[in-house]
């Protein structure tokens, strides 16, 4: 018997010795197909955890790494001013990923893009930990902190950009979220604020900056008032501005804004500008023609994406009009959208003499030792309209600050143009305010809109919207 | 009898020696998981730590009161095995409300005091050998007992608990003890019956036809088992184990052969007749083909290649990503925080508690003792291997508890009396002549049946 004991204690030491062989194969072969799944969280939350690049406005961190005091995750993203600065930094989280800038420069933040890839060699050969780049922003805090004050208890977004570089200098949405609420490592609670934030009327993540599109109202009609000026009408040109205007083909009567005249039933194209004259524009608009409008809006930037690191929903002007909706589109209405990054670039390429400088959040990311790893570089997008109608349309508005419907913006020694606009998105519901404009000297251009506006608001674009761009316009001065 | 106690020395200071190092390392990975997540000691940590000391010198001191002549290594790798295993419980429920490391405490607690009521009581582990078929009977009833109605429960596709008053058990441990101790029984009866008769073929002997009743038994029960509870590791462990003390009592290879060609038979069957057992295999070979089943798999996988050679360190994996990490998973646990490294250590602990196991069957002095020690240390080891095999992809996964770490009483308790059982062979194996209780007579009678047999078989048959 102890024979066959002997050899049964072979067979489990056999048995014993394929466990270890199996582990030492697995471990040599299995080990770096295991780490690089797709499906290996553990890989993800270390990657999570590390240090990382700071986001920076003016010379403050707005998004930084900071210790977890959990030595599996050792570090944690925070945030400085969130909610203020959540439409640009993004959020960072382990459970919903990356947005924003968080998101298209992760690489850099991380460290891990292929123009860091000699540092990171040298620190790994070094023994440090590597280290992300830092992402300067474009962003003046003072007009952020502007834009942001005076939008609270209000909803909607505001976008100040320079418009002879493009880059943004103010991109405010409100109300906010504090993307600390989701980059947090404790994972039950960031999926609960998720979910109280998706289940927010307020709807707090919109980014009603550049990520949202709405009726742009009244602000269009600087559009219909460029491709009037391309047509080679003039600002003294004039025009039928009845009333009411029965729209052809259709039993919609237009009228102006609070049924108002116009100021002569024929006004001259500043004039309609200057009281924002619905019905003298849907004659401007059917005189041009749908594909002259379209054009012009195109040329602006409408029907097509902004490609570069500004996130932006597309902004629409319709096609296969017929003369009462292509009247309604001249005024900013029917299916015309556009985000306030959209309207301020169209403020933007008339204050530049018809040049439309791309929008851009960062202007350089350097290594942590403050050495340049990119720069940006300003880049031209279009010519929108021709220097000389950019010339006029500018003296338009200016008037129109001057003399006109936005005199309350105007600001004393400065040479400030605006519009305002009002737009109704369903009969039901308050309407959208917005402001746009540019000041010359600080070459600034400005979009505000407001989707819901305060307690006590006036019902006035110029003073509500308006009073949003004056402060920012002050901020920047 | 003073003299005979220098020439066979005891050895219970190595035995406290190694029971001290190991309560020193169970204690140690039990702090080492606060240090390394820079966590405060728990204000329950004295109390436990003390706790932990008493339970380890008190399993000594009973060795050393009851069986002093046994295996000075077996208890000190079972505190190893088992401090480590709370160590890891506590960690990996380390802020949820209910911990299953305090449960796991008193179940070791009650383990251990049933270790010590069996060293005291059984003593003589012999006597036992009377009850063949009442002992068979047992364990086949606590094997079949989750198929009951009422008390039977099923938990994670396999009916294999019964729960009463609240409490859940899985029998099947128990019946692994009962059944090794009626297959030790009857094979200790029936060796040579079965090892003399039959025909060469060959160069083989073949048993007869009518000797093969109890090994069709085996396969029959084994089968049901599979195919009523769906537990593949239960049935394969009684399978294995049956055929493994088969060959120990006959020292013939035909029955191993035979005993195998059963479970390729029932391993065929069940592969094309039982559903689960084709996912199994489907997620041993190729887990990433259906990530949300093999979840669990892959997860572990992730586990032991994020561990890599040394660890992630006590604290600093993350091991509860693992669905059932506490109780089947436990390994994949130790081979993330503990790395390669660790893995090895804990293998070859238990490598070490089962070739022990095997020898306190060679140095047994009677055939009960022998087929019951190496009955026990087989299916300890083809436990083990099993599991982790399992979590390791060397076999498909079947789940079966890691002996002395997982979550869980009734595998704690059975694990411990089998301790209790080796240490008893072991002790009797090794004391001096003397030192027997029992009269020698028992041993000559039973020797004497033997002889008879071995003259005469077919007037027994």
């Amino acid at each position: 018997m102890n024979r066959s004991i002997r050899r049964v204690a072979g067979v489990v030491a056999l048995m014993f010795l394929a466990l270890l062989v199996n582990l030492s194969v697995s471990y040599l072969l299995r080990t770096e197909t295991l780490l690089n799944s797709p499906y290996n969280r553990r890989v993800q939350e270390e990657q999570f955890g590390q240090s990382r690049g700071p986001i920076m406005v003016g010379n403050t961190a707005v998004a930084a790494t900071a210790p977890s005091g959990d030595p599996r995750i050792p570090n944690v993203r925070v945030y400085e001013n969130g909610p203020m600065y959540a439409p640009l930094t993004g959020y960072y989280s382990f459970v919903y990923g990356r947005s924003r800038l968080e998101q298209s420069y992760n690489a850099e933040l991380a460290g891990t893009s292929s123009a860091q890839s000699i540092d990171r060699l040298v620190d790994m050969v070094a023994g440090r930990q590597p280290e992300g780049a830092i992402v300067q922003t474009t962003i003046n805090p003072r007009a952020q902190q502007a834009a942001w004050d005076a939008m609270q208890g209000r909803r909607g977004g505001v976008v100040a950009m320079d418009y002879t570089t493009g880059a943004i200098l103010a991109y405010a949405s409100v109300p906010s979220y504090d993307p600390a609420l989701l980059s947090s490592l404790d994972y039950d609670a960031v999926e609960a604020n998720w979910e109280a934030l998706l289940a927010d009327p307020a709807a707090p993540l919109s980014d009603r900056a550049g990520g949202e599109v709405y009726p742009p109202g009244s602000t269009f009609k600087l559009v219909t008032t460029a491709a009037a000026l391309e047509a080679g009408w003039r600002p003294d040109t004039l025009i039928d501005s009845p009333r009411t205007l029965q729209l052809p083909g259709s039993d919609h009567v237009l009228t102006n804004f609070a049924d108002a005249s116009c100021g002569a039933d024929r006004i001259t194209m500043l004039d309609a500008l200057k009281v924002s004259c619905n019905t003298a524009y849907a004659n401007i608009g059917m005189a041009l023609g749908e594909s002259a409008l379209r054009r012009q809006a195109e040329a602006f930037g409408f029907n097509t994406a902004v490609e570069s690191d500004v996130w932006s929903a597309t902004s629409r002007f319709p096609s296969g009009l017929d003369p009462a909706t292509l009247a309604m589109s001249a005024i900013g209405q029917y299916e015309v959208a556009a985000s306030p990054l959209q309207i301020a670039m169209v403020s933007a390429a008339i204050a530049n003499g018809g040049v439309q400088m791309e929008p851009y959040l960062v202007s350089e990311v350097r290594n942590p030792d403050l050495s340049v790893l990119s720069i940006h570089a300003k880049k031209v997008l279009r010519q929108s309209l021709s220097s000389q109608s950019a010339q006029l349309l500018q003296e338009m508005m200016v008037e129109n600050v001057r003399s006109g419907g936005a005199k309350t913006v105007a600001m004393d020694g400065l040479r400030v143009g605006g519009k305002t606009g009002t737009a109704q998105s369903d009969p039901s519901r308050p309407s959208y305010y917005w402001f746009t404009g540019f000041v010359s000297e600080s070459h600034v251009a400005i979009a505000v809109f407001v989707e819901q506006t305060a307690a006590g608001d006036a019902s006035s674009s110029s003073v509500v919207a308006g009073g949003v761009f004056r402060s920012v316009a002050e901020a920047l001065r | 009898m003073e003299r005979k106690n220098e020439v066979t020395p005891t050895r219970r200071g190595v035995e406290l020696a190694l029971t001290l190092f190991a309560f020193a390392l169970g204690a140690g990975s039990y702090l080492l998981f606060y240090v390394n997540r820079d966590l405060p000691f728990p204000s329950i940590a004295p109390l436990a730590i003390g706790c932990w000391l008493v339970l380890c010198v008190g399993a000594h001191l009973l060795i050393r009161k009851l069986a002093p002549y046994a295996d000075p290594v077996l208890l000190p790798c079972v505190l190893l095995l088992n401090g480590l295993g709370l160590a890891m419980l506590n960690r990996l429920n380390y802020g949820s409300e209910y911990s299953p490391a305090v449960l796991q405490f008193t179940y070791t607690t009650i383990s251990i005091v049933a270790f010590g009521v069996v060293l005291r009581w059984l003593g003589d582990y012999r006597s036992l050998q009377r009850y063949t078929y009442i002992l068979f009977c047992i364990g086949l009833g606590l094997l079949l007992m989750p198929l009951l109605p009422v008390i039977g429960k099923e938990s994670g596709g396999s009916r294999i608990w019964i729960e009463i008053f609240g409490r859940s058990f899985q029998p099947a441990e128990v019946a692994k003890i009962v059944l090794t101790l009626a297959f030790a029984s009857y094979l200790s009866d029936h060796r040579e019956l079965l090892r003399s008769a039959g025909r060469r073929f060959l160069g083989v002997t073949w048993p007869r036809i009518r000797d093969l009743g109890p090994i069709a038994v085996m396969w029959v029960v084994s089968l049901a088992v599979l195919v009523f509870q769906s537990d593949l590791g239960t049935s394969l462990l009684f399978f294995g184990l049956f055929v493994a003390m088969l060959y120990v009592a006959t020292d013939q290879v035909s029955w191993a052969i035979m005993g195998l060609a059963g479970f390729v038979v029932a391993a065929v069957l069940a592969y094309l007749f039982v559903g689960k057992m084709e996912i199994r295999v489907e997620s041993w070979l190729n887990p990433f083909a259906d990530v949300d089943r093999n979840y669990q798999v892959i997860e572990g996988q992730f586990g032991l290649a994020w561990g890599g050679l040394m660890g992630r360190g006590i604290g600093i994996g993350r091991p509860t990503r693992i669905p059932l990490v506490d109780s089947d998973f436990i390994s994949a646990a130790f081979g993330e925080e503990l790395g390669l490294v660790g893995m090895f250590v804990i293998i070859l602990l238990y490598a070490l508690l089962v070739m022990r196991g095997l020898r306190a069957a060679l140095s047994a002095r009677d055939w009960f003792g022998k087929l019951l020690a190496s009955g026990l240390s087989f299916a300890l080891a083809l436990q083990v291997v099993t599991i982790l095999g399992g979590v390791t992809r060397l076999l498909p996964l079947t789940g079966l508890t890691t002996p002395f770490m997982s979550q869980g009483g009734s595998s704690l308790l059975a694990n411990w009396l089998i301790l209790a059982i080796l240490l008893l062979i072991s002790h009797r194996g090794r004391a001096p002549i003397e030192k027997r209780e029992v009269p020698v007579i028992v041993d000559l009678a039973e020797e004497r049946t033997v002889l008879l047999a071995a003259v005469k078989p077919e007037a027994l048959a």
